[in-house]
């Protein structure tokens, strides 16, 4: 559904070179540390950053994104305390998107989640367990709060779903580009190229691929096919470690232009 | 039968909150089920593996010794602890297996809690030639290890998990992740009626076989119906399966039983539609066990097979409608109902039904001598000795 520009659409789009978008766990590996990480997160020259909401069953994330919510759950995260620290970071002037699971956002109240998330400065949510058959009511409640709608593709969608997730879609498109969970991979699955093409086909709106994208030669693949990248994992293994992720930022983005 | 106007909803229960990756699989699951389910040929296929390999229809079994002890009530067992392999699981795996080969996927996954499932899938990729790999808690493994012993047997692969809870929810959840991976080659068998759409339907479907049969040779008994049907419920398929085809029966009370483990205040237990709310896990909309966050929270029964926080959807709507009745038994009170069942009929039930004979020992004693009781076996106990020796 297209609005006017919104804040991700514009970060994202690119402009002869890829955007970079990073991921991190809210509260992990603590709520005061995250809290650093984020805010070095939102000026390191990155275009937008996704906060993930932790969930105790996450089905499309891979061990280090597990680990980071359970780490993150067993510090006494909350649905609340992620919106708070949302908050802190948005203001910094990044635009940030929340990532979470369906059942976090019903058991806080959609409607509810959905006016804090645009009271904290939010642009965008992604729900992975939540394809458009069942988006309504609760993306009609987050459109209502002005906060962009982000559907996934894949590479199993078929090409006029991809039509119609484009149609849900507002912010930018997330193009799932491996036919699996999160977490890095040495190599780039065959075909993305293409399917990034045919996403292209079905939208205006900037795509973002994601899952399996972690190294700068990533980044050089991608130009040019993507607007945008999305590394997640990678980065949450800098963070679990102790590490400062923003030099793995820097070298990914030094790849991008 | 109850109608639902929304495709793959059951009231309000139900639906498919999957990643989008596995939509497509979940819409050609859903065409090859009712393809098949129309299909003649598949039918009689089915018909026939029923009968000569699961060992169909399971008799009924007048349990008097235990109607006697319980006051005088006449209870009857359907025995789905004699279908080959030990438990209703069976009658699931054999359908989904059929399909996966009529999709032309040669790799099979499933979870498993106490085994039986896992042990059920193993047997039918063994009989058809299907590459078979099962994700299994450590804690269930540790509990269940002759039935891991048995799928390792049948060639499946046991794939250990050691994340979470260790235990069946966790396992469903590794599968999930499996099937997002290799979905373009891999069917999941899901052993109950849990999950997205179609799953809770179909698995439904293809156990609904232990009610009609057992409505049927109970009414030529003497042409009357029970006055309950008890069944144990974990995610719930044995009780969609005896209960479906009593719906219809105004005048039959339909009682489910969930895992109280050490108590419903202790916090230890099982029981999501009695002490749950509405939630999503694993890919439908259901009652579950979850903190004021929507956290999942571990669960507790000394049985395996009821250790696990959500429960199918189609229960919960049979709950919210009152056409069921819900309640809790503990983990004492089955491990008792377990050794008096194996005294007094000389049948070793699973702890899981061992839940239901429990409820059943109450309702007989609050119908009074007369009261028509009719329990679903759903499996076997040897795979309990070790549980039941430790209490």
């Amino acid at each position: 559904m297209k609005t006017e520009t919104s804040r991700l659409d514009q970060a994202l789009r690119a402009q002869g070179d890829l955007k970079l978008v990073a991921y991190m766990m809210a509260g992990h590996p603590n709520k005061k540390r995250s809290l650093e990480v984020g805010k070095k997160l939102a000026t390191s020259g990155i275009a937008a950053l996704e906060i993930g909401i932790p969930f105790s069953d996450p089905l499309a994330d891979g061990p280090v994104i597990q680990h980071a919510g359970q780490t993150a759950l067993e510090h006494g995260m909350t649905v609340g305390a992620s919106l708070e620290l949302a908050a802190a970071i948005a203001r910094e002037g990044i635009p940030t998107v929340l990532m979470t699971y369906i059942n976090p956002i019903l058991s806080h109240d959609p409607r509810r989640f959905a006016a804090e998330a645009a009271q904290a400065g939010v642009a965008g949510v992604i729900v992975p367990d939540l394809p458009i058959e069942e988006a309504e009511p609760i993306a009609g409640w987050l459109r209502a709060a002005s906060l962009d709608t982000i559907f996934m593709v894949s590479p199993t969608t078929s090409p006029a779903r991809m039509a119609s997730i484009a149609e849900h879609s507002s912010g930018f498109v997330y193009c799932v580009t491996v036919t699996g969970i999160t977490g890095a991979r040495s190599e780039l699955p065959a075909g993305m190229k293409d399917l990034l093409a045919e996403v292209k086909k079905h939208t205006d709106l900037p795509v973002a691929a994601g899952f399996g994208i972690s190294r700068p030669e990533h980044m050089k693949a991608l130009r040019g096919s993507a607007d945008a990248a999305v590394v997640g994992s990678a980065i949450v293994a800098q963070i679990d470690r102790g590490a400062d992720p923003v030099p793995l930022v820097k070298e990914l983005l030094k790849a991008c232009r | 039968m109850i109608k639902h106007p929304v495709r793959g909803r059951f009231g309000a229960f139900g639906g498919q909150y999957v990643p989008e990756t596995l939509m497509s699989a979940l819409e050609e699951l859903e065409g090859i089920w009712h393809e098949a389910k129309a299909d003649p040929q598949f039918q009689l296929e089915l018909a026939g593996h029923r009968h000569a390999f699961i060992g169909r229809p399971t008799p009924l079994y007048a349990a008097t010794r235990l109607g006697a002890h319980f006051g005088g009530a006449h209870i009857h067992l359907k025995r789905e602890d004699l279908c080959h392999t030990g438990a209703h699981k069976l009658n699931n795996a054999v359908g989904q297996a059929l399909l996966a080969i009529r999709m032309g996927k040669q790799r099979v996954i499933a979870e498993t809690g106490a085994g039986q499932h896992g042990v059920a899938v193993a047997t039918v990729c063994a009989r058809f030639g299907l590459e078979c790999a099962v994700y299994m808690g450590t804690e269930d493994m540790r509990r269940q290890s002759m039935n891991v012993r048995r799928m390792k047997l049948l060639g499946a692969e046991v794939k250990e998990v050691s994340s979470g809870t260790k235990t069946l929810k966790d396992a469903t959840s590794e599968a999930i992740r499996d099937w997002v991976t290799n979905v373009r080659t891999t069917h999941y068998i899901i052993g109950s009626v849990v999950g997205p759409h179609p799953y809770p339907e179909m698995v439904r479907d293809l156990q609904r076989i232990i009610g009609d049969e057992a409505r049927e040779q109970y009414l030529s008994v003497d042409g009357k119906l029970p006055d309950v049907v008890v069944a144990c419920v974990g995610g719930g398929s044995n009780a969609i399966g005896i209960f479906t085809a009593f719906l219809d029966d105004k005048d039959v009370s339909l009682v489910g039983v969930e895992a109280a483990g050490s108590g419903i205040k202790s916090g230890k237990h099982a029981a999501s539609l009695v002490g749950g709310r509405p939630g999503v896990l694993h890919g439908s909309y259901s009652y579950l066990l979850q903190d004021g966050d929507g956290q999942v929270l571990p669960t507790h029964s000394i049985s395996a097979g009821l250790d696990y926080p959500g429960v199918g959807p189609e229960h919960a709507f049979l709950r919210d409608i009152e056409r069921v009745d819900y309640v809790a038994v503990g983990d004492r009170d089955a491990v008792a109902a377990f050794k008096l069942c194996t005294r007094l009929e000389g049948i070793i039930p699973a702890l899981e039904p061992a839940h239901a004979l429990h409820q059943a020992g109450v309702i007989a004693r609050d119908l009074g001598p007369g009261g028509r009781i009719l329990v679903c076996l759903s499996g076997r106990g040897d795979k309990d000795m070790d549980s039941v020796d430790e209490n």
